[in-house]
């Protein structure tokens, strides 16, 4: 009987505690649902802030995310796959290199994004000269995700069955070639896991860009301009007490953008796995 | 009489300090089905590793000996290991089709080598299938992923997938071990075919399956080779005393 009732009770205890996630996240997005939605139309979206963000939408500050978070995925995304290949594929167990490789991206992964925030100010922005600007934010991004890139493509690689690349190198075909045609493409979900979640930082991250990419409000021209992105945007709506729906209403459009990426990363992978890869 | 297809000839495989191998000379005659058989562990599977040089792809392994296959001498720095492994085409204990459709599973050792001409690919894909006894069950649905094909097809496909590349032996790791009776039937059907173009040699841990299927046997144990002759020979009259413990399972 008395283990009946401890049964019954754990059991309520943990559903309680899956229960609590889901309320959690429908209360936070709920909440800045409601509150954004006021401000929060297409009118919003297409137009630039003006009063430094009194009145007017988030177009500038939209295309500052757009264009940040694409330099970092462009930069990151080919820079960590290789490490992983690399890592994975071609160095040897106990090689000095790739140890100290796997433990560099292990302890790069646990700084804090203000450090990084600093050293992309005082190397990109001061040392190299490159200025407030989207190169400087996206370079430092690319630092702040390229562990998590490297990392879970190295998971995502090191998953594939040892059978495939047996397979492949019997049918005398080479270790690239290998690589290439059956690992890669066999691990590109994880691979994909990894560059969404790099995609929630990057569009996430405030500190870091202050220091490097700037707060301008100007429409970016080029890679060398200074650009404010959403996340610092809603910094400094919130922080300086610029206007509290307009706040919310950038929230609202950050959430938006990280569900919609999420539902077209995962759209994409399902196209590929129906096309027989993947499953 | 038949011709031989591979020697090898004092054959000494180390993994690290272990010795896996023990000085193993075996002819392997060509269009014939030579079964290679012992308890786990005994190094079956290593010498069969040998014969396609996939042993290398494991760290800290010292091979010596040479391999020859139709008298050219497989190892040395000069000898090309992907030439070598279009030659010798392997197919493992666990069903493996790649990720991707069955065409392009059988497909894919012709491509490495550079085929791109579809209507050439066509023609492999069909021929190897066929010859695999598996196209009357998958052509209307070459473009469907391989991975859903049962176990017994996709070792089928992976025989397709090993003749696609137009190799003159093939090399089988227990191919069979991860099968139901009836696929396994249809598999060593296959073999009896295959024999009349290819030649096999074969890892097993089945003895009837060793018996019914092969023409030589060899029988290994602790890294070395005990007993070689022809299958018959092995089973009804085996000249030494462990190979008569073990195939008639008084250990193993």
């Amino acid at each position: 009987m008395y283990n009946d009732i401890e049964e019954k009770g754990l059991t309520a205890l943990y559903w309680l505690a899956a229960s609590l996630i889901v309320i959690i996240l429908l209360a936070v997005i709920g909440y800045i649902f409601m509150r954004g939605i006021g401000v929060f139309n297409l009118d919003f979206i297409l137009s630039k802030p003006g009063a430094g963000g009194k009145t007017g939408g988030i177009l500038t500050p939209m295309l500052g995310t757009l264009y940040t978070t694409a330099g970092a995925l462009l930069t990151a995304i080919p820079i960590g796959i290789g490490t992983a290949i690399y890592l994975e594929e071609y160095a040897h167990r106990r090689n000095v290199f790739a140890y100290i490789v796997n433990l560099t991206s292990e302890t790069l992964a646990g700084i804090p994004s203000i450090v990084y925030g600093l050293f992309g100010f005082v190397f990109f922005v001061l040392y190299l000269d490159l200025g407030w600007s989207i190169i400087s934010g996206s370079l430092t991004l690319a630092i702040m995700i390229l562990p998590t890139i490297t990392r879970t493509a190295q998971e995502a690689i090191l998953a594939v069955p040892r059978e495939y690349r047996e397979n492949s190198l019997a049918l005398g075909a080479s270790r690239w070639q290998t690589v290439s045609k059956i690992v890669i493409p066999s691990a590109i979900p994880g691979i994909m896991t990894g560059i969404i979640l790099s995609i929630g930082r990057a569009v996430g991250e405030t500190a870091a860009l202050i220091l490097t990419a700037g707060s301008s409000l100007g429409m970016p021209g080029s890679l060398a301009d200074p650009a404010r992105t959403l996340s610092v945007h809603l910094y400094i709506l919130a922080m300086e007490g610029i206007s509290m729906p307009r706040a919310f209403g950038t929230a609202l459009a950050i959430v938006i953008m990280i569900l919609m990426i999420n539902y077209l990363a995962g759209w994409s992978m399902r196209r590929l796995s129906r096309s027989g890869r993947f499953e | 009489m038949n011709t031989i297809k591979m020697v090898a000839e004092n054959i000494n495989v180390f993994y690290k300090e272990f010795q896996a191998l023990h000085d193993i000379n075996m002819d392997i005659q060509k269009n014939l089905v030579t079964a290679l058989i012992g308890p786990s562990g005994c190094g079956k599977s290593t010498f069969l590793r040998t014969l396609n040089r996939l042993n290398e792809l494991i760290e800290g392994t010292v091979i010596k000996g040479q391999v020859y296959l139709d008298e050219r001498p497989i190892y040395g720095k000069t000898q090309d290991v992907i030439a070598l492994r279009r030659d010798v085409g392997m197919v493992f204990q666990k069903p493996s089709a790649f990720p991707m459709s069955i065409y392009d599973n059988v497909a894919y050792g012709p491509r490495v080598h550079g085929m791109k001409n579809k209507a050439n690919l066509d023609d492999v894909v069909e021929k190897s299938l066929k010859a695999a006894n598996l196209w009357d069950e998958v052509h209307d649905r070459l473009k469907s992923p391989a991975n859903r094909l049962s176990g017994g097809q996709q070792q089928r496909l992976v025989i397709a997938r090993v003749l696609a590349v137009d190799p003159e032996v093939i090399l089988m790791d227990e191919p069979a071990s991860a099968l139901d009776p009836i696929s396994t039937a249809k598999l060593e059907e296959l073999i009896r075919e295959l024999k009349q173009r290819y030649t096999i040699v074969i890892v097993t841990h089945n003895m009837q399956q060793a018996a019914r299927i092969s023409d030589f046997t060899g029988f290994f144990l602790n890294g070395y080779l005990v007993e070689f002759n022809r299958t018959e020979e092995i089973f009804i009259n085996p000249a030494d005393k462990r190979t008569e413990d073990y195939i008639t399972g008084r250990f193993g």
